[in-house]
């Protein structure tokens, strides 16, 4: 494996110039001080409730997700790249699933195999023809970005994954940047740090630029699976920095071609879905009949286009693992651009050559399902034992169709507080973009680190915490 | 706002009521069983019988005790009008509606139900009693007040507001009648004036009202003033009528085109306690009056829901 790129130390031991002042400041702080800050910060986030539910074995238990208190920063001209790289990206994708639901140019083109996108379970046949308001489909979009050394001492940035059915996370940036606020203001004085806090008025702005045409008014609300369901903490918060309604399903119903919902006032219009539930419980007419959660109706209304749905109906198309290698021919095929953040490299296992590659070199590999997530259903090579990495080539072997690979990469680690003091821990980032009639984004994102020393899952479902992003001014 | 939300609203404020009301009843009927230990079994029958818990309690515990009875009532999960169990409902009505209330609101609900759990974890052998208990029922009560207060002091007085304090008044008149329509019931056939006086102060005190007896009445205490001052005196706040009041004013602010009858209702039930003599009131009888007017409540707290919480599409 290869070195590990320090976010905060240059290979000589040098703190980078963008920690220093961080360094200085940390320096003065007296320990006992340092561990006063952060039980504070747990304290605080149990009062608040900010957890998530854990499903499996110890369901229906609450946890935080544990918060680190030193920040990750990125310089300004490191974010300007990485704005224009997902701006770019995005815009492909939105454009890539336009054309799968309208006219295939893509695959025409030769491009893409039809049977990788037409057998695709994500693929759904309801929305071929179905107009979308300025032909924009994922309306919010998380993007993973990771960083990873280079030779030479270096590091780049990958996408490692594109989110675009329900992305969560945003809720957690801004909690993160609140609670740094109130922990440390004295850190904003040595910083110019650009602001986050407005997102929900980006996100609320977009929904509402989205709305179905003739609509001067557009009523949003936010629609939940309901108070068990993991982010329900995050669905609650965005309805209430928005000020727009928190629905159930049940909340809602359909009426000659109109979606309402039931207020003390009697029936209301609603016009825009912020939706997040899975597609396969949208609505029990269309798609999956024991579905409680959702609308019977609400595909009719929104074919009809008296409704909009954000996320559009169809997007994890896209984001499926299968289809991610595809994403720079996607930049190149509509937008005639070379991608400006660059794909891992990825073998698909669909291919016998790449297959036979994958199987024999499986122990430096990490391997995913192509629909899995989560960090659930992937064989990290180099951390797995003899018997689980057998045991794993079956199943690819089995299933080819289903499995993807990637060299392991060296994620970039960042100064983290564990038990034994602060040590570098493995990270990634996941900015949020939003595409109405523009495309937008709060400056940095989510990162979230691996607390296990070594460990590269930073999923929060699997003992992953976050830590404040910095994005500096200049 | 949504039905699913007011309706969620109004039962926090209704568990919350009914957790503090709980609460005061206990340390009522505890106090009363230290000083007359003979009629025990008495005090705590009519506890339960007050709340409507007597046969779920001899389902799961068969003769009544005062260690079952507290058990039961103050810290059993699986009672669901416990005080415990309460304090639970009232929280997840809150997490579900956490978006519409004010983030003191919830984190007011939140921490007293991580609170109470906690607390009621560190009890030696799960049992409740003496000072344990007294220290209990009085951090309830405090609790109670916080969520109140943290209610009326941060939230916009929208809707939201409103159904809060529909909950608030609509419980807090059926647990008053309750509890005067018990002691009544059980204590009136009784003539021995020396242990009726404590009997009447504990009453009094359970709801707040000793000092407020003394201040309005300034004599000694008789129950047809007793039940005047938790009746009709509108300035008295745990009084059917100042609880009564409340509820038809709000009526009147959240009334939408099904709400007719429910305001009708609202407004006979406040005209009778406003207009009402408390001697008429005897001559029905204490206990005729309060069944009725207990009949009332829960019609109207049944058109409330159906006008306003739950309603048809």
């Amino acid at each position: 494996m290869a070195e590990i790129f320090d976010e905060m130390h240059a290979p000589d031991g040098c703190m980078r110039a963008h920690y220093a002042p961080y360094q200085d400041w940390l320096s003065l702080m007296p320990p006992v001080h340092i561990a006063q800050k952060r039980a504070e910060a747990d304290s605080a986030f149990h009062r608040y409730g900010i957890t998530f539910a854990v499903y499996g074995k110890e369901a229906g238990k609450e946890r935080l997700i544990p918060f680190d208190i030193v920040p990750r920063i990125i310089p300004h001209f490191e974010w300007q790249m990485l704005e224009r790289g997902l701006r770019q990206r995005v815009g492909a994708l939105n454009a890539f699933i336009q054309d799968i639901y309208s006219g295939q140019r893509i695959i025409k083109a030769g491009l893409i195999a039809p049977e990788q996108v037409f057998c695709n379970a994500q693929y759904r046949p309801e929305m071929q023809g179905v107009a979308v308001r300025n032909e924009i489909y994922a309306h919010i979009a998380g993007i993973d970005i990771v960083r990873a050394a280079l030779p030479g001492g270096d590091a780049a940035y990958y996408v490692l994954e594109d989110n675009l059915r329900v992305p969560s996370g945003v809720s957690y940036m801004l909690e993160n940047r609140r609670m740094m606020l109130r922990l440390f203001p004295e850190l904003f004085a040595r910083y110019k740090v650009l602001p986050v806090e407005h997102y929900p008025d980006l996100l609320l702005d977009t929904l509402r630029q989205v709305g179905p045409p003739g609509v001067d008014d557009p009523s949003v609300v936010v629609l939940t699976p309901g108070a068990y369901n993991s982010a329900y903490f995050e669905h609650a918060f965005l309805a209430q920095q928005m000020g727009v309604e928190l629905v159930e399903g049940k909340d809602l119903y359909v009426h000659d071609e109109t979606l309402f919902m039931r207020t003390t006032q009697g029936p209301l219009r609603v016009d825009v879905i912020y939706r997040r539930i899975d597609d396969d419980f949208l609505d029990p007419l269309a798609f999956r009949g024991d579905s409680a959660l959702g609308v019977a109706g609400l595909l009719s209304v929104y074919r009809a286009g008296r409704v909009t749905l954000a996320n559009a109906i169809g997007t994890g198309v896209a984001d499926d693992k299968s289809i991610y290698p595809y994403v720079p021919d996607m930049i190149r095929f509509y937008l005639s651009e070379e991608p400006i953040i660059t794909n891992v490299p990825t073998y698909q296992c669909r291919k016998a050559d790449e297959l036979s590659y994958v199987l024999t070199n499986m122990g430096e590999l990490v391997v995913k399902e192509t629909h899995g997530a989560g960090g659930y259903g992937m064989l990290v090579g180099p951390a797995s034992t003899r018997a689980e990495i057998d045991a794993f080539r079956e199943r690819v072997r089995a299933a080819p169709d289903k499995y993807i690979a990637q060299p392991t990469l060296a994620l970039s680690a960042c100064p983290t507080f564990v038990e034994a003091g602060i040590a570098p821990r493995h990270i990634d980032l996941r900015p949020f973009v939003l595409s109405g009639k523009g495309v937008r984004m709060a400056p940095g994102g989510l990162t979230r680190v691996a607390l296990k020393a070594g460990s590269l899952v930073v999923n929060s479902s699997q003992g992953g915490g976050t830590k404040d992003t910095w994005v500096l001014e200049s | 706002m949504l039905s699913r939300t007011a309706d969620s609203l109004y039962w926090m404020a209704r568990y919350t009521e009914r957790a503090e009301n709980t609460a005061r009843l206990l340390d009522v009927t505890y106090r009363m069983s230290l000083q007359r230990h003979a009629a025990q079994g008495g005090y705590w029958g009519a506890a339960l019988g007050i709340t409507g818990l007597e046969s779920a309690y001899k389902a799961k515990h068969g003769a009544i005790t005062a260690a079952n009875a507290l058990h039961f009532m103050a810290i059993d999960l699986d009672n669901g009008s416990s005080i415990l169990a309460c304090l639970r409902a009232a929280r997840e009505n809150c997490h579900a509606v956490r978006g519409t209330v004010t983030s003191e609101v919830w984190e007011t609900l939140n921490t007293t139900w991580i609170e109470a759990r906690e607390s009621v974890g560190g009890l030696l052998q799960g049992a409740i009693q003496g000072s344990e208990l007294t220290k209990y029922l009085e951090w309830v009560k405090f609790r109670s007040h916080l969520s109140r207060g943290v209610t009326v002091g941060t939230m916009l007085q929208d809707e939201a507001f409103h159904f809060i304090r529909l909950g608030t008044f609509l419980e807090r008149a059926d647990n008053t009648a309750r509890l005067l329509d018990v002691k009544f019931d059980e204590l009136a056939p009784e003539e021995t004036p020396g242990d009726e006086y404590y009997e009447w102060g504990a009453l009094l005190r359970s709801v707040s009202a000793f000092e407020i007896y003394r201040k309005v009445y300034r004599d000694v205490i008789t129950p047809p003033r007793i039940a005047e001052l938790l009746i009709l005196r509108d300035a008295m706040p745990r009084s059917l009528h100042a609880c009564m009041r409340e509820v038809d004013q709000i009526l009147r602010l959240v009334g939408n085109d099904r709400s007719h009858e429910a305001r009708r209702q609202a407004g006979e039930v406040y005209s009778r306690l406003r207009y009402g003599r408390i001697e008429h009131i005897l001559q029905v009888g204490l206990h005729d009056y309060l069944t009725d007017f207990l009949e009332r409540t829960a019609d109207l707290g049944q058109r409330i829901a159906q006008d306003f919480l739950v309603p048809m599409a």
